[in-house]
């Protein structure tokens, strides 16, 4: 019986299905206020299809020749329909346009910042600098994170997706990304944390998240980049913050 | 999480009004310039001016820093260090 209920207990899948249709589960605010979002639009969507269709479908069916053989020659306007269908659809846009501005600018804001991560995409693998962070000998901590190609995956890793040097953030922090390219355009993305954000060589780019669980989540680069650009995925880690205090240590020396 | 010791605390440099948008560049650079203007001014043990290489260090990726480090020993760094 327990086993029962247990069965509606969360799981949180937070790498991609092979022919996954819907999103991945969410892991910060903003990617909780995208789903959210992308429902409400979906919501409006079903209203205005259906009108437009039953609007479409009884003008066809009831003004058919056999059922109206007259023609309304001379109906050519009618005041209050005009206005109604002018002024419906403008409703339906802002109602559509507020929640997206007010997604949009609290997702740009950057909140007091705990962290700050530096991102720099290369052809073809991503480089992660944790500079908050000077070593004793005056370094600052970096490295480089390339795709485990297929011949040395283990069991459960997941294949074009799984690196060898993985992107650690503590949970619950405000994480500020700084993210720039060094050759050529990449895109750093991150569907569980709401991410996407151009790394553009020669431009800094910021963005803020808040990780809400511990848990893997996997990206790939967004920006077609050469050819190995489907082989430079992302995979962030989100540990506790006492956790992340103790990997920094260990990364540092 | 009392018995927690790490060298290194989480903190970074803050929000700056002066770059309120997501393009963060100039703010690198400005902090990158203060903090060499600053150390000309007041000498490199002036401990206010720690704040502007915490920050440029904390935002500036590290190939930038070592272009503009080597910019400056060549004398073309496209600023003015001078305080």
């Amino acid at each position: 019986m327990t086993n029962f209920f247990l069965i509606f207990n969360n799981i949180f899948n937070d790498a991609p299905q092979p022919w996954q249709l819907g999103f991945q589960d969410s892991a910060t605010p903003g990617f909780t206020g995208l789903v959210t979002l992308h429902n409400t639009i979906g919501f409006y969507l079903v209203v205005i299809s259906f009108s437009v269709f039953w609007v479409l479908f009884s003008l066809v069916y009831y003004y058919s020749s056999k059922k109206n053989p007259i023609a309304h020659k001379y109906l050519t306007h009618g005041t209050v329909l005009e206005l109604i269908w002018t002024i419906t659809p403008a409703l339906i846009l802002i109602a559509i346009a507020f929640p997206s501005f007010r997604l949009l600018y609290l997702m740009d804001e950057v909140i007091s910042p705990t962290l700050t991560i530096k991102v720099v995409g290369h052809q073809w693998y991503w480089s992660y600098e944790y500079s908050d962070f000077i070593t004793d000998s005056g370094d600052s901590i970096d490295f480089d994170s390339y795709m485990i190609p297929e011949s040395d995956l283990e069991l459960g890793q997941f294949r074009l997706l799984d690196v060898d040097n993985k992107l650690i953030i503590p949970v619950d922090c405000h994480i500020r990304l700084i993210v720039t390219g060094s050759d050529v355009l990449h895109s750093f993305a991150v569907p569980s944390l709401g991410l996407k954000l151009d790394a553009v060589p020669g431009r800094l780019n910021q963005v803020s998240f808040l990780a809400e669980r511990s848990g893997t989540f996997y990206g790939q680069c967004s920006e077609i980049c050469g050819v190995w650009h489907g082989f430079m995925p992302i995979v962030v880690e989100a540990v506790s913050s006492p956790d992340f205090l103790v990997w920094i240590d260990s990364a540092s020396s | 999480m009392s018995d927690l010791s790490s060298k290194y605390v989480l903190q970074t440099v803050g929000f700056d009004a002066r770059f309120p948008n997501q393009n963060q560049t100039r703010n690198c650079f400005q902090n990158y310039t203060d903090y060499f203007k600053c150390i000309s001014a007041k000498g490199e043990d002036y401990a206010p001016c720690k704040q502007f290489k915490k920050a440029y260090n904390s935002l500036c990726p590290n190939e930038w820093i070592s272009k503009f480090d080597e910019q400056r020993e060549n004398g073309t760094f496209p600023a003015s260090l001078e305080p």
